[in-house]
């Protein structure tokens, strides 16, 4: 949490470049409601870092005034993990795309849930591979025709809500861009949240995904606070998270309290984060090492 | 380096199951006790039960870093131990065996067959590994060994399961040890009392604890033979020490795991051998474009792709070197022995510190599996520890360039937290501030000046390591050069050639990257008959030494079947080359395991 009361505004938290996004492009909506989200839990910069994987919403750390590390495709959770088990008093906040993070860094998705690391994974969902002009993604629809799939998409497209639940993150979300202030609201719970959380948002790419429009999700959209979901039944928000026709569901889908691995790792209890503490061996520690080879 | 007056080589062979580590580790720890040198090697295969496993341990007063060439001892924990190694023994030797359940052949090579009636022995124990302790008691006498001394070691090694267990094991070692004496002849020479007692370690052991020993606050693995010992090491003593250890799903997520743990500024190591360092590879280049201290062990086994994943070579050179995409400033080093590979990790984190960049330690299975001597007054558990330009104090004024374009190259390094500094550490080619040049219509400039800044970082670096030393007679007709693991061979070899009238000196190469190529040719230059001894097929260094340098050596010798050197396969093969037979001798392996 953050740790003085200076009120920042959104805009303090805007970084040196300006997005290089496509005019329309549902990213803005998402860097929009992360600086509004960290600025009205009263963070300072210097007390989050934003990490990415590579793709074009992955350039998101080059547009936020915090810490950030812009990784390699695919790798950003791993990268994530390693910062916040050096530093557990970093807020962490991971950006990517469905390519990097369902994709090509699946494996990392799947572990880190099933780690529960403190770390906030905000996934803009274009169900396309817009950086490389358009082909195929994880999350494109049956049938969809994209460059590499010319007479449509024969592949299933992963779940990544119930993907999460299943491996065991502890906070799963999902959003949509044009509802910044639903999905920063979101993205506050998931910073507050100790332990994985994902949040899936449906961010439209307005020029190579023209099926999932922002008017497709705008007709779909509806919202899980509306109705009766129990945010502690998994198998709820499992059914929930499966619909995707002419409903489709956004807001908190699952929580759990299970702790987070920085609960349960006994090196992190006591003597702040690891980047800070002394190097070196104690003398004691030292010799003992010695004898248990003698 | 001189054999001293005792040089006793034993061996113990079974299979994987039959327990063959726990008496090869009591009696590490008399020999070392003793104060005596030791080197052990462990020619096994990927196997957990079954196959057939061969522990060699040489003893010395002198100090040795290599298994030898000769066995003295021989105990046989089943048949196929008896029917493949047999044959190896010579005049003098002394094979220990289960008379019960093994049959030795026929042939008569002068080794003295000792037979036990374990069954007798041990009273119809149906303890399948009672065996290995009669057999450590005819050890005992065999060697000269006094009873009291293995009864101690017994003592201490079963204490911790109770007086039962160590009353059992002790009786079983007294019956193995009086049958003996009734029975065979003991070696004429006992081993000598050394000098203080000496610790015990292999080389994973060492790169763990140098690691710990510089610092190192993040260890991530994913489990490889044969590099898993050191996570074995770091995740024993992670509590003790306060480093936190992570096992994770594949070594693409540890090599990013480390490089991010290192942004957010601990000292971060990672341990795996070639097919793991191949995943590894991409967040290398990662960490050079960030500029990002980290430390990446390869500990190299016999490739390519699966290989044989138990034996040993050094065919990973040019994957350490081509290791990532684009040209970019990493320190490769290769630890010539487990002591090497101790002070290595403090030197290398203060370099990668320093110059902010990733590093490679290429180890191999012979030096990281191996299990040698060592005066523990050697080992410097409280290393120099210096992370170079670092800034710490917080600052009220924006503006941080964390890539500052300074005169040496080197920018201060903020850790990310520190008030004033927030930063961004990019993958894409950055300016000073980090901005994307890919935001800037990829400013040709600007690329060339940030390709250069970080360049310049190396241009002294060669000051800060030291240069390798010709060792032996200056003006010798034979010049052996080696690299990484193969010292202690090479060493020894050279030690018989020069006893021999074959007037030998040697080279080892440690540091790869950056390369004294000035300091080599000035040397091999004036050098006359120059050998390069490497344990691969293609001579992966020879053809890195001509990049370097534009030397070519006059011969080779060259291994690749998977078992390490032995001393005499390199004086046989620059004999060879001396009576002008070939200019690349490859030794037969005389032991097949």
């Amino acid at each position: 949490m953050a740790t003085t009361a200076i009120n920042l505004t959104p805009r303090d938290f805007k970084g040196k470049s300006d997005p290089d996004w496509c005019p329309g492009c549902g990213d803005f909506g998402v860097l929009n409601a992360i600086q509004r989200a960290v600025a009205e839990l009263g963070f300072r910069p210097h007390e989050i870092m934003t990490v990415s994987g590579i793709g074009c919403s992955s350039n998101l750390p080059g547009y936020i005034n915090t810490n950030g590390m812009h990784t390699l495709h695919g790798r950003s959770l791993a990268m994530a993990t390693g910062v916040k088990m050096a530093n557990h008093e970093m807020n962490v906040i991971v950006t990517g795309g469905d390519g990097d993070g369902y994709g090509i860094g699946g494996n990392h998705f799947t572990h880190t849930a099933r780690r529960n690391t403190d770390l906030t994974y905000i996934v803009m969902n274009n169900q396309i591979y817009g950086l490389t002009t358009g082909q195929v993604s994880p999350t494109s629809s049956l049938g969809m025709t994209t460059k590499s799939t010319p007479f449509g998409n024969v592949e299933q497209p992963v779940n990544p809500l119930t993907s999460a639940i299943m491996n065991g993150a502890t906070y799963v979300a999902r959003a949509f861009s044009g509802d910044v202030r639903h999905l920063s609201s979101l993205i506050q719970g998931g910073i507050n949240h100790k332990g994985f959380s994902i949040i899936d948002v449906f961010s439209p790419c307005v020029t190579f995904n023209l099926t999932n429009t922002h008017d497709f999700f705008k007709e779909r959209i509806k919202k899980l606070e509306d109705e009766e979901h129990d945010v502690t039944d998994w198998k709820a928000a499992c059914e929930k998270a499966m619909e995707f026709g002419d409903t489709i569901y956004s807001g908190l889908f699952y929580v759990s309290d299970r702790p987070a691995l920085e609960d349960v790792e006994p090196v992190l209890k006591e003597g702040g984060p690891l980047a800070t503490r002394k190097l070196g061996l104690g003398k004691e520690e030292a010799q003992k090492i010695i004898d248990r080879m003698m | 380096m001189g054999l001293g007056t005792y040089d006793f080589a034993l061996a113990i062979g079974g299979e994987a199951g039959q327990g063959i580590a726990t008496p090869g580790d009591i009696l590490a720890r008399i020999i070392v006790r003793r104060g005596l040198h030791l080197c052990t090697y462990n020619a096994y295969q990927s196997i957990v039960r079954g196959g057939h496993i061969f522990l060699t341990m040489r003893i010395s007063d002198a100090d040795i870093q290599n298994h030898g060439d000769k066995l003295d001892l021989l105990l046989c924990l089943n048949q196929d131990t008896m029917d493949r190694h047999q044959r190896l023994m010579g005049p003098g030797s002394r094979i220990i065996y289960n008379s019960d359940t093994i049959n030795p052949g026929t042939e008569d090579n002068g080794a003295e067959l000792c037979g036990l009636p374990v069954g007798e022995l041990t009273e119809g124990s149906r303890n399948r590994l009672v065996q290995n302790t009669v057999g450590m008691g005819a050890i005992a006498f065999l060697m000269g060994i006094d009873f009291a001394v293995l009864e101690e070691s017994l003592t201490l090694r079963f204490q911790r399961r109770g007086q039962e267990m160590v009353d059992e094991n002790v009786k079983v070692a007294r019956a193995g040890y009086e049958y003996s004496k009734e029975h065979y002849k003991a070696f004429d020479q006992p081993p000598p009392e050394g000098g203080k007692p000496l610790a015990v370690w292999s080389g994973n052991d060492a790169l763990a604890m140098g690691g710990a020993a510089a610092g190192v606050k993040f260890y991530a693995a994913y489990p490889m033979s044969p590099a898993s010992g050191v996570l074995h090491w770091m995740a024993a003593n992670a509590r003790n020490l306060g480093i936190m250890v992570r096992q994770v799903e594949d070594e693409i997520g540890v090599a990013n795991m480390v490089v991010g743990a290192g942004q957010a500024g601990t000292r971060s190591l990672c341990a795996t051998s070639g097919g793991g360092f191949a995943l590894m590879t991409e967040a290398i280049g990662a960490a050079s474009m960030m500029e990002i201290p980290v430390v990446f062990i390869n500990v190299m086994r016999a490739g390519p792709s699966t290989g044989v994943p138990t034996k040993t070579e050094q065919g990973d050179l040019w994957q350490a070197l081509g290791a990532s995409q684009g040209d970019f400033e990493r320190i490769i080093v290769t630890p010539t022995d487990s002591l090497d590979a101790f002070n290595i990790m403090p030197e290398i984190f203060n370099l990668t510190d320093k110059y902010q960049c990733p590093a490679i330690v290429v180890s191999d299975l012979y030096i990281s599996e191996g299990r040698f001597s060592v005066d523990p007054d050697l080992i410097n558990m409280h290393p120099n520890i210096d992370r170079g330009a670092l800034i710490t104090e917080p600052s009220d004024t924006d503006g941080y360039l964390r890539y500052k374009n300074t005169e040496s190259g080197i920018s201060p390094r903020a850790l990310p937290g520190l008030e004033g500094y927030v930063h961004l550490a990019a993958t894409d080619e950055h300016d000073e501030d980090s901005t994307l040049l890919s935001d800037e219509f990829t400013n040709p400039h600007k690329r060339r000046l940030m390709v250069e800044k970080r360049a310049r970082k190396f241009d002294h670096i060669l000051d800060d390591i030291a240069p390798p030393v010709l060792e032996g007679p200056a003006d010798a007709d034979v010049t052996l050069i080696g690299w990484g693991s193969t010292q202690g061979m090479i060493s020894e070899a050279a030690g018989v050639l020069n006893a021999a009238g074959v007037s030998t000196n040697r080279l080892q190469i440690k540091w790869m990257v950056p390369f004294h190529g000035e300091e080599v040719m000035a040397i091999l230059s004036k050098a006359k008959r120059t050998i390069i001894v490497e344990n691969n097929y293609s001579g992966q260094f020879a053809r890195y030494l001509r990049s370097e340098t534009g030397f070519a050596a006059s011969g080779h010798i060259r291994k690749y079947d998977g078992e390490p050197f032995m001393p005499h396969h390199i004086v046989d093969g620059v004999n060879a080359q001396i009576a002008g037979e070939t200019d690349k001798y490859i030794p037969y392996q005389e032991i097949t395991v």
